[in-house]
């Protein structure tokens, strides 16, 4: 099915999405990667403030290519998500209702998606210079040292992602799979 | 002797590393266009539409194709006969490869040290495989290569009783482990023989053979064919998210082995397979 919702997203929202619905995102979501997750778990670790707020937020794992003069972001495709899954279910507990990167996630990931009434949604991996053109606007809001792995806020409109786990636990990647996997069919 | 200057090594990889982060090579655009008439699933035939919109916005709008514009792996097959002048071979290489990082506006993914993990801010070093040829020709291949997929790589070090079905179960598990990770469709290179390093490289070399090319020996084509197919039928499909396009193509070479040995190594590469070649 097809949905537009607005990041961030209510919790609302986020329990009605389902496993197999594209999406189309309008609003403020925020990237970070390998090194900002270390980082934000640190902090969490000694109890410092965090330089994001994680209620209700969406994180896409996504380092960009550099942008061009005039322009808001370079290439801008997803990243694999199982390298966050250590960090992952920390974030939802504190509140965070939405991932955006590609293939599989744990089962500890997934149990704290259900917990939490999280989402985690697979954009088309390879595909980053179509995805940035749903970028409008992208400001480095921490950890500028890191460069593409800096935390970037970014200004979506109708970035386009497919539900893979929904707050049901159900899990695209193996239901879809499981679809075709017989299909020996030949036209 | 042909004395050639490292300063056209230079501009030749600078060059080449934009080049092959920009657009694919012609056989990877045909195959990637037929297969959106073969997909069955109708969300995979919509991603593998999306994998032609991103290929041409990347050209026309000069974006990437992938941010991850990969670790820079360069071919080079010296010919016996050439004198390189100007400096060191290995500096001109790196000095194209941050040329071309920096004024092609390509992503710096490398970092200094493994474990400590400090940017090098230009993508330094590459990974350079060098050959010595007959003649007094340079063959340079440049091939960008991102971690999604190659962090999807497996070496099986099989025994000589697994036989041909063990090699291809190989293949196979390091196929659906993979799955939705390695972005699907994807090159599969396979390297079968040799030692532990050589058959690591030669099937990262095979990712460079046009996916519409098999092995001239027969029964490594037929092996090509049977496990493509077998690949396809997993499932997997488009972005992992279901359909019968999970593979482009399966490109295997071989090489002599030892008696107590059956190594066999899977270099898995996304639908942006990248590579570029030139003879200087």
């Amino acid at each position: 099915m097809e949905k537009h919702v607005k990041a961030p997203l209510t919790d609302e929202v986020a329990k009605s999405l389902k496993a197999g619905d594209y999406v189309y995102i309008t609003g403020t979501i925020y990237t970070a990667r390998d090194a900002a997750h270390q980082r934000i778990n640190q902090a969490l670790d000694q109890n410092q403030p965090l330089p994001i707020d994680m209620a209700h937020n969406i994180i896409y794992y996504m380092g960009p290519s550099p942008a061009r003069e005039g322009r808001p972001i370079g290439s801008a495709g997803p990243t694999t998500a199982s390298r966050m899954d250590k960090y992952a279910p920390r974030l939802l507990d504190l509140g965070l209702k939405g991932m955006i990167g590609k293939g599989k996630r744990s089962d500890t990931v997934k149990d704290a998606i259900v917990r939490n009434n999280a989402v985690y949604f697979a954009a088309v991996g390879g595909a980053g210079a179509l995805l940035s053109k749903s970028i409008i606007a992208s400001e480095v809001v921490a950890y500028d040292d890191l460069g593409t792995e800096a935390i970037r806020k970014l200004e979506v409109e109708n970035f386009p992602v497919i539900v893979v786990v929904d707050s049901d636990g159900n899990n695209l990647y193996e239901t879809a799979v499981q679809e075709y996997s017989s299909c020996f069919c030949n036209k | 002797m042909r004395r050639i200057n490292l300063s056209k090594i230079t501009q030749n990889i600078k060059e080449m590393c934009i080049e092959a982060n920009y657009g694919l090579t012609s056989d990877m655009d045909n195959a990637l266009k037929k297969s959106i008439d073969t997909e069955k699933s109708p969300l995979g035939k919509q991603i593998l539409n999306q994998l032609q919109d991103n290929l041409k916005i990347a050209k026309e709008d000069m974006i990437p194709i992938c941010q991850d514009t990969g670790m820079a792996v360069i071919f080079l097959e010296i010919g016996q006969d050439v004198y390189f002048e100007g400096g060191s071979l290995e500096d001109a290489i790196n000095e194209g490869v941050r040329q071309g990082y920096i004024e092609g506006y390509l992503r710096k993914s490398v970092v200094k040290d493994p474990l400590i993990r400090e940017n090098t801010k230009d993508n330094t070093p590459a990974v350079i495989h060098y050959e010595i040829k007959p003649g007094d020709k340079v063959k340079i291949t440049v091939a960008p290569k991102g971690f999604g997929s190659e962090n999807m790589s497996r070496i099986f070090m099989l025994k000589p009783a697994d036989g041909i079905e063990g090699v291809k179960n190989a293949i196979l598990t390091a196929v659906k482990d993979a799955g939705p990770n390695a972005c699907p469709p994807m090159v599969v290179g396979v390297g079968i023989g040799g030692t532990f390093e050589k058959c690591a490289l030669m099937a990262k070399k095979a990712l460079t053979r046009p996916v519409d090319q098999h092995s001239d020996i027969p029964y490594v084509k037929e092996m090509e064919e049977e496990l493509l197919q077998k690949i396809n039928h997993t499932g997997i499909g488009p972005g992992g998210l279901g359909g019968t396009t999970t593979a482009l193509a399966v490109n295997i070479d071989t090489y002599p082995t030892h008696i107590a040995g059956l190594p066999v190594a899977i270099n898995i590469c996304c639908h942006v397979n990248r590579h570029t070649v030139r003879v200087i």
